[in-house]
């Protein structure tokens, strides 16, 4: 497990940085965690899928996947890659401050 | 009475319910004790052979049998869809409006691809130049069309992740290499393999192989493109952002969900319909007595009957402690075991679990083999045609298979991941 400093807090990410511990994620650091993906912005559409994001999966243990989140979300599955571009459920995840998605094996 | 109700009778449900079906002979003979198993219909097919329909190199009548005659005679045997489970109630309710209760349930009823989930896929086109494999008549329609195919652009294409086997659309394009050679047009072929991963596959050692195979049989490599919509009449993949793949003949994975009836049951599946169970244990989430293997689970394992044979053995054992009050066993590893088909009649062998991905090494024999891991050979390629008569006489009875046990072994392996470790011995549950 690496740690990363960021806003002077000390904080438990995995080998492609997204944090381990849901708990210690705040609004501050997704929008430096959007930064560093390269997403100068959050707006409002931005932030309607992090919260469902993270809603999800702090109830229900796991993160929702890219067709959950078109289709239940309120932004459909063009605008998430608009907002997120290349990877939504992944780049979300990791702004949402919450693990990257149990991928397929 | 005790009652065992397995949901499904492909291979997963059929080596469940022979495996109880032997452990509780005695039971069974007394009435104290039933087995009931439900299926929508009695055509078990083989599916790892629907790789090689295609080809030619397999026909139906390879791979189908009938379902009952896979199952212990001493179960019961109904033919009948599946509305839905009510946990709290422990019922079980048939669409045509049968119901019955059980003390266990375990639900094997597989997934099922849903091209009508992606925009266009089963529009203009569908089975006459676009295609899937992973159904008998779409594999069947594919042959003709293969035979028909005199030149121009092939397209292999994975929809979206999890799927059944996710090494077959890999083994397709390895396939169709060595047809197109064998038929002797190979050069006015073009093939791409189109995948919405980073890579050819999900675990890097083997990715870095199997991106070598790729590159020496000349397919092209298209990653992170996720499949928005396919457009049959102009020859068009196109992604949700945007980018476009043109084709003349697309071979496509559509995407996987579960069974229908899994929506149906409140609470019992996550939003693609698989159920929710313990990843070391196979015990649902939602009711301690219904359990998942194969393909229907959640475990973030891959979906291949390798993998529903493994967990049959820890299951089995779960479901026997379940009933006597004892504390389940976390003993499913993740482990599972694939052929990958290379063409040209060899083939590679992996093995890998949860924490360790395939590695190179000799199996089943530490440091003899005779199967070479992550390695191309002709042994291969014989072990998986072979593999047929394996499934049908040993697999599905319930048989142990020698000399592969349920929990990976590490011992003839070379070396070990980066950052992992194997798992420790698991704690109980």
């Amino acid at each position: 497990m690496t740690t990363i400093r960021l806003l002077d807090r000390e904080l438990e990410v995995d080998a492609e940085g997204f944090l381990q511990k849901p708990e210690q994620w705040n609004e501050e650091l997704a929008v430096e965690i959007a930064r560093s993906v390269g997403i100068t912005e959050l707006t409002d559409r931005h932030w309607k899928v992090i919260m469902f994001m993270r809603d999800t999966y702090l109830s229900t243990g796991s993160a929702p996947s890219i067709r959950t989140l078109g289709k239940t979300s309120g932004v459909d599955v063009k605008e998430l890659y608009k907002l997120f571009p290349k990877g939504p459920a992944k780049l979300a995840a990791k702004i949402a401050g919450i693990p990257k998605p149990k991928g397929c094996i | 009475m005790t009652r065992i109700a397995i949901l499904g009778a492909g291979t997963a449900g059929t080596i469940m319910a022979n495996r109880l079906a032997k452990r509780y002979r005695r039971e069974l003979a007394r009435g104290e004790l039933g087995i009931t198993v439900v299926d929508q219909d009695n055509r078990h097919i083989y599916q790892p052979g629907l790789l090689f329909v295609p080809f030619g190199i397999y026909d139906e009548t390879d791979l189908v049998k009938p379902r009952c005659r896979q199952l212990d005679e001493r179960v019961d045997y109904v033919v009948g869809a599946i509305d839905r489970v009510e946990p709290d109630a422990d019922l079980v309710h048939l669409v045509d409006g049968r119901s019955f209760a059980y003390d266990a349930l375990i639900v094997a009823t597989g997934v099922t691809t849903a091209p009508e989930e992606t925009e266009g896929m089963t529009g203009p086109g569908w089975r006459e130049r676009v295609f899937d494999f992973y159904t008998l008549e779409g594999a069947t329609a594919l042959r003709g069309a293969l035979e028909r195919f005199e030149g121009g652009r092939l397209v292999v294409n994975i929809t979206d992740m999890p799927i059944k086997c996710p090494v077959a659309p890999l083994e397709f394009a390895f396939l169709a290499d060595w047809y197109f050679t064998r038929r002797g047009i190979r050069d006015r072929v073009d093939i791409a393999f189109v995948t919405p991963l980073d890579s050819a596959f999900t675990k890097p050692i083997c990715a870095r192989e199997l991106t070598h195979f790729l590159r020496e049989k000349r397919i092209e490599l298209v990653t992170e493109f996720n499949t928005g919509s396919v457009d049959g009449a102009a020859g068009r993949l196109v992604s949700f952002d945007e980018r476009e793949v043109p084709f003349d003949l697309l071979v496509t994975v559509p995407l996987h969900a579960g069974a229908q009836w899994v929506g149906r049951s409140e609470g019992l599946g996550d939003d693609l319909r698989f159920v929710r169970v313990n990843q070391r244990t196979l015990q649902s989430e939602r009711k301690s007595n219904i359990f998942a293997l194969g393909d229907a689970s959640n475990v973030p394992t891959s979906k291949a009957g390798s993998v529903a044979h493994f967990q049959a053995e820890v299951l089995e054992e779960n479901v026997a402690r379940f009933l006597d009050g004892k504390p389940l066993r976390a003993d499913f590893d993740g482990h599972a075991n694939c052929f990958i088909e290379t063409g040209f009649g060899k083939a590679l062998l992996i093995d890998f679990n949860y924490d360790v991905q395939p590695l190179p090494g000799r199996f089943p024999i530490p440091h003899i083999g005779p199967l070479r891991l992550l390695e191309e050979s002709r042994l291969n390629h014989w072990g998986k045609l072979a593999f047929r008569w394996i499934y049908w006489n040993l697999l599905l009875p319930g048989h142990d298979m020698p000399l592969v046990s349920a929990r990976m072994s590490m011992r003839g392996k070379h070396g070990f991941n980066e950052q992992e470790t194997p798992a420790a011995e698991p704690a109980t549950a």
